[in-house]
């Protein structure tokens, strides 16, 4: 925790005294990042375009866990379980009560937003390891609950969706149009990220990860902070299940085994727990490294997993965007001082 | 002058026909099928809490293998491409569509678990490429009407449970059955099969039911009020665990009903011995291949075929494993029916032949037993034997039994 308050504050530093040209520099990459994630899917293959769709769903799922974990440091081993929530939502809805598929992403928000919050409340009373195992709870009694009210999720069967069909004046095929439908999602979510965490309940997040005692002394209600902390962060991985149900257009018990929790923490690790864009790094992570060590070795593919992402920890111990962000900030900081001394 | 352009003439025509016939005698190819190879597309779970049932993806491979090393099938090789799932769906998901989309499979086969194959279902029918012989036995899979791309192999639940039926009519005509299921579709089919192979005596001779839910701690309370009704034959669709616990409770009240137990609850590892080898005696239950362990058949040159092929493909430690029966039987049904679509290896042709076998035999499987399709009928294996435990492992008795399902 010690580092990432140094790597806090040091970014903190950095931005007051160059606002602007990090701040330039950061709008223009956002603006090539998302001009490539428009054009991308027009030079892909439609496998790709789906496997980037998933990245994404993975990438708003990470993104929830980083506010819990990153920025309010409460460890959670449960996301899975949220993230199945917010999928039977979304499929229970279509399946049951003929909902469309976009109508169902706001009712699975609230619908995990409450269970968060309501899970938060015990969770107030522990704190790093004990508040993981309660949180394992979650993860590994979500498949069962679900099999056990199987007249509403149709138990170990699952429910099949109908795939959504694309607005016909796009001219978009399926794959394409939920790629684009994710994005947006993915955009929006990570544009109210940052609006929640650069401001004042960001603010109160890391003073409560950092130094609780001190954050209290400062006036922050610590208990309604944390709460709210585990309330958005369930509520970003909800959504995200319902992404999941709507593009693979199926859910059942086994789609959301304590791995799937494993996987989240794994990616929000090594794209950097408390960054923004770390999360898209966490989707990639989640989505190419199995199939990649799958490809490598069919006899021992969870041994090259274990490898690569011990290599990602030792090369980057704070994460991909974690290492990379302040590294760009420093150097376009340098950058803009040269040049200002130049004139 | 004349004669010549005519022998000319005759010639051309001549190439022209040899040229057609060669087109003709390449014959017609779907996706990933070349004059050399056929590609096929798999997924098993080689990791995560299904991965025994990997072995299955493993044999496969193995006996194509051994196909290729013979020469493959007219002279085309098998490339089969397996991918590790996990058992996961969204995983299948993906895994297949990389199958079907990057690497051009020609079909799917044997993708293993309800849940995965329940998928890929929708998928692979409307993109119209067959899901050949899916490793799950829930009745809904034999659908031709409304799924025409998927066909199954297993004897379904409702199978099972219509076999038991035609037992009971025959030997018990004045029974009074009670039926313990699991409340899910998998009980449910079980329930449905005897109904089904009862027919118009199923509302008289069902004299009692009671399901169990798979959170239950115990079904001490509903096998209580089973034996309670009076019956004298005792159907139970229950999964090891609560198999274990009915065979224990029946014999520890005292109840001695004629009792069916389902396939799926008759391992002896997992279900006679915790329940009490002695609690099980004269229990009867359905099988139709042949079991690895029985040394009934271990002087029989299929057997004896089967472990050669397991010895030498690296399978040593699995000899005792009945999954490895099944994967052996699976890949030889494949190879069979590749076998029978000659040069016509379009996915039409593939699933008219899948849909055309005609008491096809497999050497592991039960003597009698044979595959049977049709255009209406996706379930190639419909009989049974049934078979008695004696306190320490399970005798076959009687016929080989049809079933029609539900």
């Amino acid at each position: 925790m010690a580092a990432t308050l140094r790597a806090g504050t040091a970014k903190l530093g950095m931005e007051t005294r160059s606002v602007t040209s990090v701040g330039v520099w950061r709008w223009l990459g956002s603006a090539v990042l998302i001009a490539v994630a428009i054009v991308l899917p027009f030079t892909l293959s439609n496998y790709h375009v789906f496997q980037l769709t998933q990245v994404m769903i993975y990438a708003i799922a990470v993104l929830g866990l980083n506010i819990l974990t990153g920025y309010n440091g409460q460890i959670s081993l449960g996301h899975g379980g949220f993230f199945a929530a917010g999928a039977y939502t979304a499929a229970i809805l279509m399946h049951r009560y003929g909902v469309p598929y976009w109508a169902t992403l706001v009712p699975a928000a609230l619908v995990c937003f409450v269970l968060g919050v309501l899970f938060g409340l015990p969770a107030l009373r522990f704190e790093g390891p004990y508040l993981a195992l309660v949180t394992l709870a979650m993860a590994v009694a979500m498949p069962q609950l679900l099999k056990y009210f199987d007249t509403w999720t149709g138990g170990q069967q699952g429910i099949t969706l109908v795939k959504p069909t694309p607005p016909s004046e796009l001219g978009l095929d399926r794959d394409r149009w939920l790629y684009f439908f994710v994005l947006v999602v993915l955009l929006v979510a990570m544009r109210l990220a940052a609006n929640l965490l650069n401001g004042r309940t960001g603010r109160a997040f890391v003073a409560i990860r950092d130094h609780p005692i001190a954050a209290a002394a400062m006036g922050i209600n610590t208990a309604r902070y944390k709460t709210l902390a585990f309330g958005t962060s369930t509520l970003f991985t909800g959504v995200a299940g319902a992404l999941a149900a709507i593009v693979i257009g199926f859910v059942a018990p086994e789609s959301f085994t304590l791995f799937l929790s494993l996987s989240f923490l794994i990616g929000s690790s090594v794209g950097g727990i408390a960054t923004i864009g770390g999360a898209i790094v966490g989707g990639f992570f989640i989505e190419f490294v199995p199939n990649f060590a799958n490809d490598i070795s069919d006899a021992a593919p969870w041994a090259i997993y274990g490898l690569t992402l011990l290599l990602f920890m030792y090369v980057m111990p704070r994460g991909v965007i974690g290492t990379i962000g302040p590294w760009l900030a420093h150097t376009v900081q340098r950058f803009g001082s040269a040049r200002r001394a130049a004139k | 002058m004349r004669a010549k352009q005519m022998i000319v003439a005759g010639l051309c025509l001549a190439g022209l026909m040899f040229a057609g016939n060669a087109v003709y005698a390449a014959g017609q190819y779907g996706p990933g099928v070349t004059d050399t190879e056929i590609k096929i597309g798999n997924t098993n779970p080689y990791s995560g809490s299904a991965s025994s049932y990997g072995i299955n993806g493993k044999v496969h491979a193995a006996y194509f293998n051994m196909i290729n090393e013979k020469g493959g099938i007219n002279g085309r090789k098998i490339n089969y491409i397996s991918r590790d799932d996990s058992y996961s769906p969204p995983k299948t998901v993906e895994q297949v569509r990389q199958l079907v989309e990057q690497d051009k499979v020609f079909l799917l086969f044997g993708t293993l678990g309800t849940p995965p194959n329940m998928a890929i279902h929708g998928y692979l029918n409307e993109n119209k490429v067959p899901q050949l012989f899916v490793a799950t036995g829930a009745d809904q899979w034999n659908d031709p009407k409304h799924f025409p791309w998927t066909l199954m192999w297993l004897p379904s639940y409702g199978i099972e449970s219509h076999i038991y039926a035609n037992y009971i009519l025959k030997n018990l005509p004045n029974a009074k059955i009670a039926v313990l299921y699991q409340n899910d579709d998998y009980g449910k089919d079980y329930l449905n099969g005897l109904r089904a192979g009862l027919g118009d005596k199923a509302a008289k001779m069902i004299v009692a039911t009671q399901s169990y839910e798979t959170t239950d701690p115990t079904v001490d309370q509903q096998v209580v009020a089973l034996q309670g009704s009076g019956a004298d034959v005792l159907l139970t669709a229950a999964i090891p665990k609560f198999a274990a616990q009915t065979v224990r409770k029946v014999y520890d009240i005292g109840w001695k009903p004629t009792h069916f137990l389902n396939s799926v609850g008759n391992s002896v590892g997992l279900v006679m011995k915790p329940a009490g080898l002695e609690k099980g005696v004269g229990i009867i239950s359905a099988t139709f291949f042949k079991d690895p362990t029985d040394p009934q058949w271990q002087n029989t040159p299929e057997y004896k075929e089967w472990l050669a092929f397991m010895n030498s493909h690296g399978f040593s430690g699995s000899i005792t494993d009945s999954q490895a029966v099944v994967g052996y039987s699976y890949a030889q049904t494949m190879v069979e029916v590749l076998r029978m679509c000659g040069d016509n290896l379009t996915r039409e042709n593939v699933m008219k032949q899948a849909a055309s076998l005609h008491d096809f035999k497999l050497p592991m499987l039960l003597p009698g037993i044979t595959l049977n399709t049709s255009a209406d009928d996706f379930d190639p294996i419909k009989q049974m034997q049934l078979q008695k435990f004696d306190g320490t492992t399970w005798q076959l008795f009687g016929d080989v039994i049809s079933g029609s399902g539900t």
